[in-house]
């Protein structure tokens, strides 16, 4: 295999990847504040559709990406109020999330259907950009850098900062956290908003960065995958770039695989369709039986907290 | 001159509503300047209410509050942090996941860099003679390491106030000493106390004032000093108490519980190995284990039940059966019942009703379950007989075992395991947080089973508790347990310094038993 064919399998593996990545990013934030929110598929059609219609109709990806992260924080909002404010049970609210942005995506979308747009290239100059070796590193949308450092951040707040502590506290322990003080239900609205947001941007990469054009259930079940991953990564950042990019890879290769046909043609394509999400959940699965896993587990998870107890 | 200085804190005709109950009714009275003041009160007399109004996590309904003369407004605990007022709670609000460190830092509004409040918290643990691991996770420590980090981190605060909520339940002889010197010297400095405790005889021995509320009223202010630990206890229950009766002849018949060479590793990262314990508890007799948390009484308690097994199955011995291997259903069902020292989620399942609970551990032996079916109405008859015969204030059998105070479910627990009369009860913590009341009953009620005939293993911290009860005494330390004694010839120093090798400090006193030069430098810790 040349070096060009594996950096360029490298590059869509990346890009596969990074939806997965920015949207799982926002959810093991919500999860450490002790929130499972079952909506990121919801809120990632969402965030596509609005993405590609922003981008389409005024041109500018910065833009559709801006606009993607704010409605899906909006979005995520309705759900934040329903089990935050309400005490509304979060597996069901969740569920009717992604039920919402299905349907608002697809009767939203009808319009963009079939229409064209520009991919959301690399803003470096074209001889790195599109360089055979040097654009490993510069040839990627400023949405993949943007998750990288979405990574780092994240696990910086979490691992170093007050805030962070004070949001792990939270969903390690809600009553004592009200105990000492601190606002839990407003802290929990702040990391379902930060959640939604992550996820309208992972949604947004869709039309931005791998198809540019708008299909119904375009994000083909990848926001169910971006939770799996949460729980198989152990809420460890770090793992969870892993566990994308294995996704991202098995992704690629059964891409360049169909490609070249012949011998590959043996293994029916339906299989090769499901291999990313059967490989990521197997792998992860294994990797998740050492015993660090449970107890990084918010203790909170998923249960309503209401304040005077 | 203290009529001169305002009272630190003034509570006067503070009333607090809670639907269906009056948790606080016209309670007023005044905490002085280094004052060490009690506040006594069954479970239930409303005293944790009061206090989180103090600490403004809730606010009266009405009364008025003074601090330091002007009027309290502390709308929630940072608020009161500020002020001044410090906090030790009785279920600690600890986050497990997390490091102790982290856990202090949560406390203390303000940022302090980690590495500069970690200078601060060796600087309390080394003042105050404590020992923990700043960067030890809590979900690996003790109750009794768990409880120090509270206290550290309302320390670390130079409070002027400091509540503390049944700080000694958990603690060495030693340690509370060591514990009363701090709180002395603390409350010399001018920092006022408000100490809370089921402890009558600690409260004589530190306490200043008592303050004494009966059904969220005041029923009376006294001077400890001048009273005795039985006359506070009626003031405090409202009648009078029954000392534990323990029968004078008795006679212990066969062994009904043989360990030999009990030796099981390390559960987790921080467990506690068992090396090589043996004991036997004659039908009858009652057989205590004292020792600091932390020390294998878990793990001892997870070998008797079951829930770990022994290398061999003769390693125990049930009624002369080896039962070393077998589940805990199994044990049960030979006769051997255990009551873990956690009592929601290990004990009972807090959002099952009682009749639920019952069923989990007496389904056989009160034939509670017919081929896979439940019996639905001798389930629920099964705990109305224990709600009516041990006294649990209780809605009925269908109250969920979480709606009860702890030391109502504490009572049901207990009375689920009596009523099922086993051949061998094993109990760890049998009257944790449990008031005076209530303790003095479930007392009565383990006299009286062995009396008729079971043979009970009491593991406690509570010390007292131990002398009163037990026939026999053991000390069981990092693992090891010493020989027993007869509780007669027994002297509390003497057990406290085998108690004393706290955790990680001296590898050698768990080898050898200590004796007493080696132990001593072990008990200054």
């Amino acid at each position: 295999m040349s070096t060009t064919l594996l950096i360029a399998m490298l590059i869509t593996m990346i890009g596969a990847s990074t939806p997965i990545l920015l949207a799982a990013l926002g959810e093991l934030v919500v999860e450490k504040s002790g929130v499972l929110n079952l909506g990121i598929e919801g809120m990632m059609l969402t965030g596509a559709v609005v993405g590609f219609a922003v981008a389409y109709t005024t041109g500018s990806p910065w833009l559709g990406i801006g606009m993607a992260a704010l409605v899906g924080a909006a979005v995520s909002m309705i759900f934040a109020f329903l089990t935050l404010s309400l005490s509304a049970n979060q597996v069901a609210t969740g569920l009717a999330l992604t039920i919402f942005g299905t349907g608002f995506s697809a009767l939203f979308g009808s319009e963009y259907t079939g229409k064209p747009l520009e991919l959301f290239k690399s803003v470096f100059p074209a001889g790195l950009a599109e360089d055979p070796y040097l654009r490993l590193i510069f040839g990627h949308s400023p949405l993949v850098y943007f998750s990288f450092f979405m990574v780092f951040a994240v696990w910086w707040f979490l691992s170093r900062t007050r805030a962070g502590l004070i949001l792990r506290a939270v969903g390690e322990n809600d009553i004592s956290a009200h105990s000492i003080g601190y606002s839990v239900i407003r802290i929990r609205y702040g990391a379902v908003a930060f959640g939604g947001a992550m996820a309208g941007i992972g949604g947004a990469c869709f039309p931005l960065l791998l198809t540019p054009q708008w299909v119904e259930g375009l994000t083909a079940g990848r926001g169910w995958i971006a939770l799996a991953l949460v729980v198989f990564a152990a809420w460890r950042p770090l793992r969870l770039l892993a566990g994308a990019y294995l996704f991202g890879l098995i992704a690629t290769v059964e891409l360049y695989t169909q490609a070249a046909g012949g011998v590959f043609r043996i293994i029916p394509t339906e299989l090769w369709a499901s291999l990313p999400y059967l490989a990521t959940i197997g792998v992860l699965v294994l990797i998740s039986l050492g015993r660090s896993t449970n107890a990084n587990a918010p203790a909170c998870l998923g249960k309503p907290f209401e304040a005077g107890h | 001159m203290q009529n001169e200085v305002p009272p630190r804190l003034e509570m006067t005709g503070i009333t607090k509503q809670f639907p269906g109950v009056l948790a606080n009714d016209d309670v007023s009275f005044a905490i002085k300047r280094g004052e060490i003041h009690a506040l006594l009160g069954e479970n239930g007399a409303g005293k944790s209410t009061l206090v989180k109004m103090i600490y403004g996590i809730m606010r009266p309904d009405a009364g008025e509050m003074f601090w330091d003369g002007a009027p309290l407004k502390a709308r929630n605990p940072k608020e009161a942090r500020r002020l001044g007022i410090g906090m030790v709670f009785q279920h600690f609000s600890l986050f497990e996941a997390l490091t102790v460190l982290e856990n202090i830092a949560l406390g203390m509004d303000g940022g302090l860099s980690s590495r500069a409040l970690e200078a601060r918290v060796r600087e309390v643990l080394k003042a105050y003679k404590l020992t923990l691991d700043p960067h030890r996770v809590v979900s690996t420590l003790s109750v009794g390491e768990r409880q120090r980090i509270e206290i550290v981190r309302a320390l670390l605060l130079n409070p002027k106030l400091l509540i503390m909520d049944e700080p000694t339940s958990v603690l060495t002889p030693q340690e509370v000493t060591q514990l009363f010197k701090t709180l002395r010297q603390l409350a010399s400095e001018g920092c006022s106390i408000l100490y809370i405790s089921h402890k009558l005889n600690e409260i004589k021995e530190l306490c200043d004032t008592a303050t004494i509320l009966r059904g969220g009223k005041v029923v009376d202010e006294c001077d400890p000093s001048k009273e005795t630990s039985k006359s506070m206890a009626e003031k405090m229950i409202g009648g009078d108490l029954k000392a534990v009766a323990k029968g004078a002849e008795r006679q212990f018949g066969e062994v009904q519980l043989a360990v030999r060479g009990l030796s099981l590793g390390r559960g987790h990262d921080f467990g506690t190995a068992l090396k090589d314990i043996s004991f036997s508890v004659h039908s009858g007799e009652i057989f205590g284990i004292a020792g600091v948390a932390g020390n294998g009484q878990n793990e001892l308690l997870a070998a008797l039940s079951g829930e770990q097994h022994a290398k061999a199955d003769g390693v125990i011995e049930l009624c002369g059966k080896p039962v070393g291997t077998s589940e805990p259903s199994t044990r049960r069902k030979a006769g051997l019942c255990a009551v873990p020292e956690e009592r929601h989620g290990h004990a009972a399942v807090p959002d099952y009703s009682l009749a639920n609970n019952g069923i989990l551990t007496a389904r056989h032996r009160r034939e509670l379950v017919r081929s896979g079916l439940i019996k639905h109405s001798a389930s629920h008859d099964f705990a109305d007989e224990i709600i009516a015969e041990f006294g649990v204030m209780a809605t009925g059998s269908k109250a969920t075992a979480g709606s009860l105070s702890g030391g109502n479910l504490q009572k049901f627990i207990m009375g689920r395991e009596i009523l099922q009369t086993p051949e061998v009860l094993v109990i760890s913590q049998p009257t944790w947080g449990v008031d005076a009341g209530a303790a003095a009953f479930i007392h009565q009620a383990l006299v009286d089973m062995a009396q008729a005939g079971s043979a009970i293993v009491i593991i406690s911290q509570d010390l007292d508790e131990l002398l009163a009860l037990s026939d026999t005494l053991s000390v069981i330390n990092e693992g090891v347990l010493s020989a027993p004694m007869d509780v007669e010839n027994a002297s509390i120093e003497e057990i406290g310094l085998l108690m004393g090798g706290v955790h990680g400090e001296t590898a050698d006193s768990a080898k050898t038993l200590p004796t007493k030069p080696e132990a001593e430098h072990a008990v200054q810790v």
